[in-house]
């Protein structure tokens, strides 16, 4: 049953997660692309999120490692696709609630058109909070501030093809 | 990792395809280096972060432009990047100029103006050539250009700000950024060219014409200028020569020197 081969390789995905932020599957991030299982031989499509990412040659070897496991697959290939593009709208409900988690606000899902965006407190929620940096410590996070609980925290930065 | 199989193309098309993508790889490649040679030493943490951060995405950018041309049968991407000589290489000059006197290691005089204005010039530029390759006839580049776009939007903020704030904040700030300004404007016209095959480029529609972007470059420049009391010169120079023809400054040299130092060590080691 290919179906049944397709939720196995699923389920070995959804245990693949972001190395900075272990919280998070690849596949709540929107990573995933395709799957496409045809026979003993997988294809998984991947989008990469920010280009310069150190955390991709590393994502890439636990997906392959990951489907390894299951014995059923004997040709596993993984790629980067770059169309369509990463953008932060593609994180799901379940991972934005696995970022509010780990003490990172999902990113904002409105930005005006000058770019301009605002996220509330992941700890509490309030909506009284200011940007530090734009920047992290890693490509996709910037730091920020609360006013209300005085906690500094990181968001996870929008980006988006009307930028 | 391959991101396309490339079908058969005309021999001038691909010639041309190839000049602009070593042309972008580079300049990413050399300016991100002079980018990371800051870190530890900008005005504040904030802006170690954020610069190192920025560093980072164009050394990502430089990577994707590498592994086009090694989709197109240029060869390994840490060839690319590593391997080839300064003579091959085909970064404007003012990218490869070291970021002031001494050496991050010992006695860094480093120039911050200088680092602005460079950054704050290129990247817009960058952004220009980023917008009209989205509409490229190679698909691939299109795609790329798309991603690269999105993370740009966020440097050019970034170094438009720190513009802005130097240039209204009068004195030594003022003086030392008009300064830098001066120098920038001395070989900025090899930032904007597209080299010898910029005339091929347009005809075969992978990106606009050198004209038609450095008009771009200008009118986004414009109000920005107009804010700051800054003149927009009539014309840019290439004092230290033109980069895209191979030309370079001993700068250069040296930066590959310490860059290519691990990577020399065992060149065939998997990365």
């Amino acid at each position: 049953m290919p179906q049944e081969k397709e939720k196995s390789v699923m389920k070995a995905l959804q245990k693949v997660k972001d190395p900075e932020i272990d919280s998070i599957s690849i596949i709540e991030l929107g990573m995933v692309k395709k799957v496409e299982v045809n026979g003993d031989s997988v294809l998984i499509e991947l989008l990469p999120t920010f280009m310069g990412c150190p955390a991709l040659d590393i994502i890439h070897k636990n997906v392959v490692d990951s489907i390894a496991e299951l014995t059923s697959m004997k040709e596993i290939d993984v790629q980067f696709i770059y169309h369509p593009p990463w953008t932060s709208d593609r994180v799901s409900d379940e991972g934005r609630l696995r970022l509010k988690e780990f003490g990172i606000a999902p990113p904002p899902k409105r930005i005006t058109e000058t770019g301009e965006w605002h996220v509330d407190c992941p700890y509490c929620d309030s909506t009284y909070t200011t940007i530090e940096n734009i920047f992290g410590p890693t490509a996709c996070r910037s730091i920020l501030y609360c006013k209300s609980c005085k906690n500094p925290f990181e968001a996870m930065k929008p980006v988006s093809t009307i930028m | 990792m391959k991101m396309v199989d490339v079908k058969p193309m005309n021999k001038d098309y691909q010639s041309s395809l190839i000049s602009l993508l070593y042309q972008l790889a580079d300049d990413d490649f050399i300016l991100a280096y002079r980018g990371s040679e800051w870190l530890g030493l900008a005005p504040h943490i904030e802006e170690d972060v954020a610069f190192s951060s920025i560093s980072q995405d164009t050394m990502g950018h430089a990577a994707m432009f590498y592994q086009l041309l090694s989709d197109l049968g240029e060869g390994d991407v840490d060839d690319l990047a590593h391997a080839r000589p300064a003579k091959v290489r085909k970064n404007a000059i003012l990218l490869e100029m070291v970021n002031g006197p001494g050496h991050y290691l010992s006695k860094p005089s480093y120039d911050w103006a200088f680092a602005v204005v460079r950054n704050y010039f290129y990247v817009q530029a960058k952004k220009v050539r980023m917008e009209s390759l989205k509409n490229s006839s190679y698909d691939p580049l299109a795609n790329a250009a798309l991603k690269v776009n999105m993370e740009l939007y966020y440097h050019l903020l970034h170094w438009k700000t720190w513009f802005v704030q130097l240039m209204q904040a009068g004195g030594e700030a003022r003086k030392r950024m008009e300064d830098a300004i001066h120098r920038v404007w001395d070989d900025f016209a090899g930032v904007l060219s597209l080299g010898p095959l910029g005339k091929e480029l347009a005809t075969f529609k992978i990106i606009e014409s050198e004209n038609i972007l450095k008009g771009k470059w200008k009118q986004s420049m414009k109000p920005v200028f107009d804010s700051v009391n800054l003149l927009m010169p009539e014309e840019f120079g290439t004092q230290s020569g033109d980069g895209r023809k191979g030309v370079h400054i001993k700068d250069l040299e040296d930066a590959l020197l310490t860059l290519r130092e691990v990577y020399q060590t065992d060149p065939a080691a998997s990365w």
